[in-house]
């Protein structure tokens, strides 16, 4: 009969721990990381020493790839998306920069079945007051990374350059590829707009059940060999460098498709 | 009885006193000119104050913004000069290394929505960025530049002095330069006293010329301040570098060719003419426009209106013309102290 007694209390505590648990997932925010793991096809990508072959079958090297991440949007299981705010949603994924590569957010906590970000930074970013670009925006350092256009006013979205037999020779003895694709779709007059907007859906890969006291973690493939060759493809031989120039969509469709969910760490 | 020493002394101090006295009266704020349209820059943003204005002048003439300390901004912008490099077509950044186009002057900028001579910065918050990095010009990084300043001995109390914070960041030093040049205000010309009935009149050749320059000049360079900040074709073949101006910036095949219409302030101290400074005198820009405009698929369409490509023009026409832009010119504006190195 106590037995009977202690199991009937015990039920109830553990139900109602249960309870309470499932309480807990209100609104508030807990850790979110998006992890930007960067390969080329069946490989790591690794700076210089790597090898690669593209679509085309031209060998290459990378030296550098930076890409900038924006308005990241995430969807819940009950439909309801998360807008992260503005001021704290603009990244630069470096390869040369470990930390650069895992970007930090806080969000609601919840079920997470989509998510969505800009490769690039939007246009009322581009064209805000100099005061409100502080961080991975200030023209100072997106221009010492290399990701500012002064005589353009804007930023490079994306950067891929390194070195291969199919680059034509230099005055300097060296075959380099440059890819820097930018162009917010102009200021004053109407021009080429490279914003991509990439969603993945996060169903099949692992739904990240953000909570807190603990870090959920989306880890995300971007593979470089997209950008040679997706949409269409892109010769090292024919276009070594593609910077501000109609081609350059080309470049930014194909790279809006080398993102993938590979898995979540709940 | 007063000693003679006492007196030199109490004078001295008197002279001192009147000197410093003229020095801060001499800040006299952002001034609208009464015939000017309201100005383009966000003013609201930033706010001119005498110690953002005075941290922005000694940016202008320092140096330090340039990779090997030797070239500043008043290097390329000479305000004898109305604030361009005069005598240049082009001009040489550090290591003599040579650009591609030539000076714009530093003057009424508050009233430009766009600068360069393709446009291709559309805040004047963003623009010395440009030279400051180019490798033809000062070649410095941003950052470099920043340290610099901070390190020195005088700008981190000067920029707080100017913004309330010691921390020297790219906006402070950007906005500082902005109230600089916004402050390179031109408009105590000769027209302009004419304009504002302060008592002055044209000359008889003068006012021939300036219904000239009305009819045949004034639809692209608009009044007051003479241009109507659009990108044009005037008709000059390409030169040897190729330079297709606003098209650099947008991509549209419409704008191969196009630059920035210039103003005609302030003529008479900015030679030579033209983006890529080709033409050495203001008979040599008249030549063009009547004798000398290319057809280009993109020739700009006032250009159009006539039997032969260009706007005719007679020699009184012409004589008229010259006389008509040298009223334009303000001797106030290229011998202000204030806006001189101190």
């Amino acid at each position: 009969m106590k037995h009977y007694f202690i199991a009937i209390i015990a039920s109830v505590i553990f139900l109602t721990s249960c309870k309470k648990d499932n309480a807990t997932i209100d609104n508030s925010a807990a850790e979110l990381s998006l992890e930007f793991d960067n390969i080329v096809g069946d490989k790591n990508l690794q700076l210089n020493t790597g090898v690669y072959t593209n679509a085309a079958g031209e060998a290459f090297s990378v030296s550098t790839l930076q890409y900038f991440i924006s308005n990241v949007k995430l969807k819940k299981t009950d439909g309801t998306e998360y807008t992260v705010p503005q001021d704290s949603s603009y990244f630069l994924v470096d390869e040369g920069k470990k930390a650069s590569q895992s970007v930090k957010l806080q969000v609601p906590q919840g079920d997470y079945t989509s998510l969505s970000f800009v490769v690039g930074v939007d246009s009322l970013r581009s064209t805000m007051d100099i005061g409100k670009r502080t961080g991975v925006l200030d023209p100072s350092g997106a221009g010492d990374h290399g990701v500012y256009w002064g005589w353009n006013s804007g930023y490079i979205f994306f950067k891929l350059e390194g070195q291969s037999p199919a680059a034509p020779l230099d005055g300097s003895g060296n075959r380099y590829f440059r890819y820097h694709i930018g162009g917010f779709g102009g200021y004053s007059a109407p021009t080429i707009n490279n914003l991509r907007t990439v969603t993945l859906d996060l169903a099949p890969a692992g739904i990240p059940q953000v909570r807190k006291d603990k870090e959920t973690n989306i880890h995300v493939m971007a593979d470089v060999l997209k950008m040679f060759g997706n949409i269409s493809n892109i010769s090292i031989a024919a276009n070594s460098t593609v910077m501000f120039s109609p081609f350059s969509t080309n470049v930014s469709r194909n790279y809006a498709g080398m993102f993938r969910h590979d898995h979540t760490e709940n | 009885m007063i000693s003679k020493k006492k007196i030199i002394s109490a004078l001295l101090l008197i002279s001192l006193y009147a000197c410093s006295k003229e020095v801060a009266s001499m800040y006299t704020g952002f001034q609208q000119p009464d015939n000017f349209p309201a100005p383009s820059y966000r003013l609201a943003d930033n706010g001119i104050t005498e110690g953002g204005f005075m941290l922005g002048r000694k940016l202008f003439y320092e140096p330090l913004l340039s990779k090997d300390n030797s070239v500043s901004c008043g290097s390329c912008h000479i305000q004898s000069a109305a604030f361009t490099h005069h005598g240049h077509d082009i001009s040489h950044g550090i290591n003599d290394r040579q650009g591609s186009r030539n000076a714009q002057p530093i003057m009424n900028l508050a009233w430009e929505s766009t600068f360069m001579w393709d446009g291709g910065v559309p805040d004047l918050d963003l623009q010395p960025i440009v030279p400051i990095t180019s490798h033809v010009e000062m070649g410095e990084t941003m950052e470099n530049v920043l340290n610099k300043l901070r390190a020195h001995k005088d700008y981190p109390s000067l920029f707080k002095k100017a913004f309330g914070k010691q921390e020297i960041t790219t906006a402070t030093t950007m906005k500082a330069l902005s109230q600089f040049m916004l402050m390179c205000i031109s408009s105590q010309s000769k027209y302009d006293s004419v304009m504002r009935k302060e008592g002055a009149a044209f000359s008889e050749q003068e006012r021939t010329g300036y219904a000239v320059f009305q009819q045949k000049c004034g639809s692209c360079h608009k009044e007051p301040l003479f241009t109507d900040n659009s990108f044009r074709n005037n008709g000059l073949p390409a030169g040897p570098n190729n330079d297709e101006g606003r098209y650099s910036v947008t991509l549209d095949p419409a704008d191969r060719y196009r630059f920035k219409v210039p103003g005609l302030r302030n003529l008479a101290y900015t030679a030579p003419y033209m983006h890529d400074g080709r033409l050495r005198t203001l008979d040599a820009v008249l030549t063009h426009y009547s004798e000398e405009v290319r057809p280009a698929p993109t020739l700009d369409v006032e250009l159009l209106r006539n039997d032969k490509p260009g706007i005719p023009l007679s020699e009184a026409e012409r004589s008229g013309l010259l006389a008509f832009l040298q009223t334009l010119n303000d001797k106030k504006f290229i011998t202000d102290k204030r806006l001189s190195e101190q």
